[in-house]
């Protein structure tokens, strides 16, 4: 039953500073080698719970005050970030979070210390460059100078390194232009389809994230308001009117690459 | 004036200034990896002159064995340090850690002088004697050996930082902590290991200091050349100490030299306050200089 998902959040609550309340209630579940959206305005609430998802919550003087939050099966409230980026939870942040005073080499090198005790071989970047040429062309480059696109890239990367079985994204698409959205999002399908990676999406964009995604959920200040299979959200009359910026008929924006990667992989499974 | 007195002042210079550079370089360590502005650096680095002193002339041990002696009480004291009093104040202000760090300071100096009492006191004789020339310029061999033993540990600190995976994972954490633990990196060791690293170079530093100029309980008062220093370099530079270091050590032995050792302060907080006005993260740093 309940166990079979790779990430359960059980109805939780968090608070910032022990005064202000952000979360209220909320439950969500990422099955084994899905893509999991999570859409919902600004200041909902999204990115705090992929910090409690990840335990960053902490260096924020956040904390889950009721509930749990179960990564293959075990409660992560005890472990620190770190532990858990090194059991194959791996958060890529709100903003990318790279460190730009250090190389795109030197910022793959730093996620190797989640292989730390894994028992894994040395790290090559190889399959990283491989997903990303352009990475490979700017290792050298300080990772201040890439491109806001290319920065993403590396965010993504890193993960990569990392050995993830579940990849928390918090808005890739943020800043990025339309065609550079539709790249970044046709490569996140291909990890997931290809390496078997779960996700949990995090996204403004709500059309972007619909297409590469298999479940959604979209949540309002700090509660689910709707959840359910894609197909069926995009179905939906609210969800078309206020997420996607439908009206009654009307056609969806393509990303018709980005869908390539689901459906094959739907077709393969 | 005659260029090979200006030359003898010069190289003495240096050597005062590599001995700085090398505390500097201990002391950005912490400062990068923590952001924690240690005052208490010139008091361990006394801590480490008076372990020399307490192998070397109390327990009769060889040189040799006096010195690693020194540097890992250094080491030791590092590691508790930040584990007891640092690390139960993450998240408080800068201001308070900063104090505590000046009380750890008083008590250092007061347990060197409980154990070793308050008079000056001088390491035993280690480093060969003979005296050395560059060309016709004299040094002290102290002062050369000095300079070459701080300018090693510089050059393994500086290319350690530059090359080494523990390199990246400091220089991670120094950038973005909530970024360095999403990459799996253990942000507390990281503070743990640059704690223990800093202090075990500064108690190394504090034997060659107190080979060249004995040691005395109000030794720490080298501590605030240091920080004059890194403030001078930018705090978190270890290029910086080392430039800082080697320019201040220069000022000063001309300052002492033309002036008086009583300007030498005067000369040294002037180049500060301009350096500060000029460059507010000092010549080489990156991170503005915080809430002092
Ligand atoms: N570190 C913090 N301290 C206090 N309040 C915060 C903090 N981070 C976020 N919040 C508040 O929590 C709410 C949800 O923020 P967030 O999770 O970032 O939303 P979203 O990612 O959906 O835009 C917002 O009202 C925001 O102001
Ligand atoms: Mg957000």
């Amino acid at each position: 039953m309940a166990a079979q998902h790779l990430l359960e959040v059980d109805n939780i609550e968090v608070v910032y500073n022990r005064t202000i309340q952000v979360l209220r209630g909320l439950s969500l579940v990422v099955p084994k080698g899905r893509i999991v959206a999570l859409l919902g305005s600004n200041g909902a609430g999204k990115s705090t719970l992929l910090k409690a998802v990840s335990n960053l919550l902490g260096i924020e003087d956040g904390a889950v005050t009721s509930g749990a939050i179960r990564f293959e099966g075990e409660d992560i409230a005890a472990l620190p970030p770190h532990a858990l980026v090194r059991r194959g939870l791996f958060h890529v942040m709100e903003g990318r979070r790279i460190f730009e005073d250090l190389t795109v080499e030197e910022n793959l090198t730093a996620a190797t210390f989640a292989l730390s005790g894994r028992g894994l071989p040395t790290p090559s970047f190889d399959r990283v460059y491989a997903y990303f040429p352009r990475l490979y062309e700017r290792r050298k480059g300080l990772a201040g100078y890439l491109s806001g696109g290319e920065q993403q890239m590396l965010a993504i990367g890193r993960a990569l390194v990392a050995e993830p079985s579940l990849i928390l994204l918090d808005e890739p698409s943020l800043g990025l232009a339309p065609k550079m959205v539709e790249e970044i999002f046709t490569i996140i399908a291909r990890i997931n389809a290809d390496e078997g990676v779960s996700m949990l999406l995090v996204e403004q964009n709500a059309t972007v994230a619909l297409a590469v995604a298999h479940e959604g959920y979209i949540m309002e200040t700090g509660k689910l308001v709707i959840e359910g299979p894609v197909d069926k959200l995009i179905r939906d009359q609210d969800v078309r009117e206020f997420y996607l910026g439908l009206g009654g008929a009307g056609d969806a924006k393509s990303y018709r690459d980005v869908k390539h990667y689901k459906r094959r992989k739907r077709w393969l499974s | 004036m005659d260029w090979l007195f200006l030359t003898e002042v010069f190289l003495a210079g240096l050597g005062a200034g590599a001995l700085y550079a090398v505390t500097g370089v201990a002391f950005v360590l912490i400062y990068k990896a923590t952001r924690v502005v240690n005052l208490a650096i010139g008091e361990i680095l006394m801590l480490g002159g008076y372990a020399f002193f307490g192998a070397a002339a109390g327990w009769h041990l060889p040189a040799w064995i006096a010195l690693p002696v020194a540097v890992l009480s250094g080491a030791l004291v590092g590691a508790v340090v930040e584990r007891g009093l640092i690390r139960p104040m993450l998240g408080e202000s800068p201001i308070s850690v900063f104090m505590v760090t000046i009380g750890l300071g008083s008590i250092l100096a007061g347990f060197v002088q409980v154990v070793w009492g308050a008079d000056p006191l001088r390491l035993p004789e280690f480093m060969p004697s003979a005296p050395i020339f560059l060309g016709e310029a004299y040094l002290a061999p102290k002062v050369a050996y000095g300079f070459l033993a701080a300018m090693l540990v510089l050059a393994a600190c500086v290319s350690a930082l530059r090359f080494s995976r523990g390199g990246v994972a400091l220089k991670a954490t120094a950038a973005d902590q909530g970024a360095a633990y999403s990459v799996g990196i253990d942000v507390p060791r990281v503070f743990s290991l640059s704690w223990i690293v800093a202090c075990a170079v500064a108690a190394g530093a504090g034997v060659l200091v107190g080979a060249i100029g004995g040691i005395s309980p109000t030794m720490g008062v080298f501590g605030l050349s240091v920080l004059v220093v890194v403030i001078v370099g930018g705090l978190d530079s270890m290029v910086g100490a080392l430039v800082g270091g080697l320019l201040i050590g220069v000022v000063e032995a001309f300052a002492g030299t033309f002036l008086g050792g009583e300007y030498k302060f005067l000369v040294t907080f002037s180049i500060m306050i301009l350096v500060l006005m000029l460059r507010p993260y000092g010549l080489f740093g990156t991170h503005e200089i915080e809430r002092l």
